[in-house]
């Protein structure tokens, strides 16, 4: 089976503090990552792929940065990675990532295409939207797959309920967190895959326009706070007494 | 205006819920609900959607016995007149539809909304978070060819209804309906060797307590507080603990009267899970995680040096 799975670069939720300032979060001290859905993603087509045969490509839209998410995802051992990069893909908006991206499906022959569920900004869109451009059958929040097509799938649903379907190939999936446990990426691993060669489409090769955005992020902000947290500071030993006589209060202990 | 529709789920409580933040969002509109399904079970979808909206417009049909997106996708792009805008809640449902159904219409694709700002005009703003809440950012939208928003729950308040309205049977539209996704089965989430749903103290652990070896840290807390340890998302993904001690959205419905939420950021997913009230105590590193906006008291600091101190405050304390 042919798998391409869309990566993005996000600043890293572990390693980063996000504070907003003039409009914009702080920028200058992030650590970026491969978003985590995408690593589930990656993880699912690998194991497909040991087990059916085939190959997997690991694809992204961004700047000359995005190299690097795509060695980490062919370190986990994707075959083939692809970087989508033109000026004219900046301040995309959803459809437009996604128009790019259905430009980079036509230009290959995958039979399954899977995306993280979500990813920095929770929009959970790109995957949809994709699906919807190739005329492709789609489903999100995928946390199971089986068989060589029709695939069956779970879908996590409400309540931690499990919606089991079946679903014609070609398709595109949007990849829940938990469905496998993503291999772990050593320094060796990303050593052997630093000199792959990984091609550069621009719009021209791609024969993509994102169009113009329908929607625009403005600004970010900081909500007037409530009253928030009454916080406890001071030692640690003083900070638990005190919490504890609260828990207690409260009903906490029994 | 564009013509406002809502998509209400099976489960019609949302219903009011819905329609207020279609009115946020088209101030003035009197939008039309949809519902899908098959049998008694739509005409009591119907029925009920009918007390909040002034029309609903009820797809019926054998192939929408279990109305997946997949069939829901084609049948409003065809049904749906040029321009119109849908409202959907932003549940698993709202996200499987979403994004595609936008594309289909050609609207502009707002997810997972918890405010407006501007709207009426050409252009529409709406309010939404990222960065799971720690971001919170004013997005516009070009209106002028409909908008698909999805709703966050709980971010709209639900106001006076437009009923009691009239159901329009559109199940014509539904003819001929064959989806390339076909519905198999449901399974329910395995219950566990606990029930913290039936819990008065929980002890929940989140990403913050960094490694497996840790836990044990925050199961000798909640021995000494005589409660039982809930968690979220995260610590489920990595198989520390099992799906039935997970509190969220996607995991279990929580009513305790005392929950301390250890390395919890704070999610909406995760908020959601927590019902009832009860007195929060949040503890995470970072002093800007949004479980601090909404807990009762709250710790700044790191947890493997806090709670070893708080489980022997707490033994003294009894």
């Amino acid at each position: 089976m042919e798998i391409l799975v869309c990566v993005k670069r996000v600043p890293d939720p572990a390693e980063n503090e996000i504070t907003v300032e003039g409009g914009d979060i702080g920028r200058d001290d992030l650590v970026y990552a491969v978003n985590e859905w995408d690593n589930y993603a990656v993880e699912e087509a690998l194991q497909i792929v040991e087990r059916e045969g085939g190959s997997v490509t690991v694809v992204t839209v961004g700047g000359a940065e995005a190299d690097e998410t795509l060695r980490r995802e062919m370190a986990m051992g994707a075959e083939k990675g692809l970087l989508l990069s033109d000026p004219a893909f900046e301040g995309a908006d959803g459809l437009g990532v996604a128009r790019v991206l259905a430009a980079a499906v036509r230009k290959g022959a995958y039979d399954l295409v899977l995306t993280g569920a979500m990813a920095d900004d929770g929009a959970a869109q790109v995957g949809g939207m994709l699906a919807a451009l190739l005329d492709w059958p789609f489903a999100s929040l995928v946390n199971r797959i089986e068989g060589t097509g029709p695939l069956r799938i779970g879908r996590e649903i409400e309540g931690g309920a499990q919606e089991v379907s079946d679903i014609d190939l070609p398709c595109v999936l949007s990849i829940q967190t938990g469905i496998n446990e993503p291999r772990y990426v050593g320094i060796r691993g990303i050593r052997k895959v630093a000199s792959a060669e990984i091609p550069v489409l621009d719009a021209a090769a791609l024969g993509a326009d994102p169009g113009a955005p329908k929607v625009r992020r403005l600004a970010y902000f900081v909500p007037e706070a409530g009253p928030g947290a009454e916080l406890l500071e001071g030692g640690t030993r003083d900070v638990a007494a005190r919490l504890a006589g609260i828990l207690k209060a409260k009903g906490g202990i029994k | 205006m564009s013509q406002v529709f809502v998509l209400v789920p099976g489960a019609a409580d949302a219903a009011p819920e819905l329609l207020a933040a279609a009115l946020a969002l088209f101030p003035g509109s009197t939008p039309t609900a949809l519902v899908a399904g098959h049998g008694p079970a739509l005409d009591a979808a119907a029925q009920a959607a009918a007390a909040t909206f002034k029309e609903v417009w009820a797809f019926g049909g054998a192939a929408l016995a279990h109305p997946n997106a997949e069939l829901l996708r084609p049948l409003l792009a065809k049904a749906l007149p040029a321009g119109a805008s849908v409202v959907l809640a932003h549940d698993t449902l709202g996200m499987d539809l979403g994004p595609g159904l936008s594309v289909k219409l050609g609207a502009a694709y707002l997810p997972d909304v918890v405010g407006v700002e501007a709207a009426g005009g050409a252009s529409l703003t709406v309010l939404r978070q990222e960065f799971g809440g720690q971001a919170h950012a004013r997005v516009a939208c070009d209106a002028s060819g409909g908008v698909v928003a999805t709703a966050r729950s709980g971010a709209f308040r639900p106001g006076e209804g437009q009923g009691p309205g009239t159901v329009l049977d559109r199940s014509g539209d539904a003819a001929g309906l064959q989806a390339r996704r076909r519905f198999v089965e449901l399974v329910q989430a395995e219950a566990g060797d606990v029930d913290i749903t039936k819990e008065d103290v929980l002890v929940s652990v989140g990403r913050g307590i960094g490694d497996k070896e840790n836990l044990p840290l925050a199961e000798e807390l909640a021995e000494a507080m005589g409660a039982v340890i809930s968690c979220s998302r995260p610590i489920v993904d990595a198989k520390w603990l099992d799906k039935a001690r997970q509190v969220g959205t996607s995991g279990q419905t929580v009513k305790p009267k005392v929950y301390l939420a250890l390395g919890i950021s704070g999610s909406f997913q995760h908020l959601g899970g927590i019902k009832g009230g009860p007195f929060l105590v949040a503890v995470n590193k970072n002093p800007k995680a949004p479980i601090f906006q909404v807990a009762d008291v709250g710790v700044v600091a790191d947890l493997l040096e806090l709670l070893p101190e708080l489980t022997e405050a707490v033994k003294k304390a009894k």
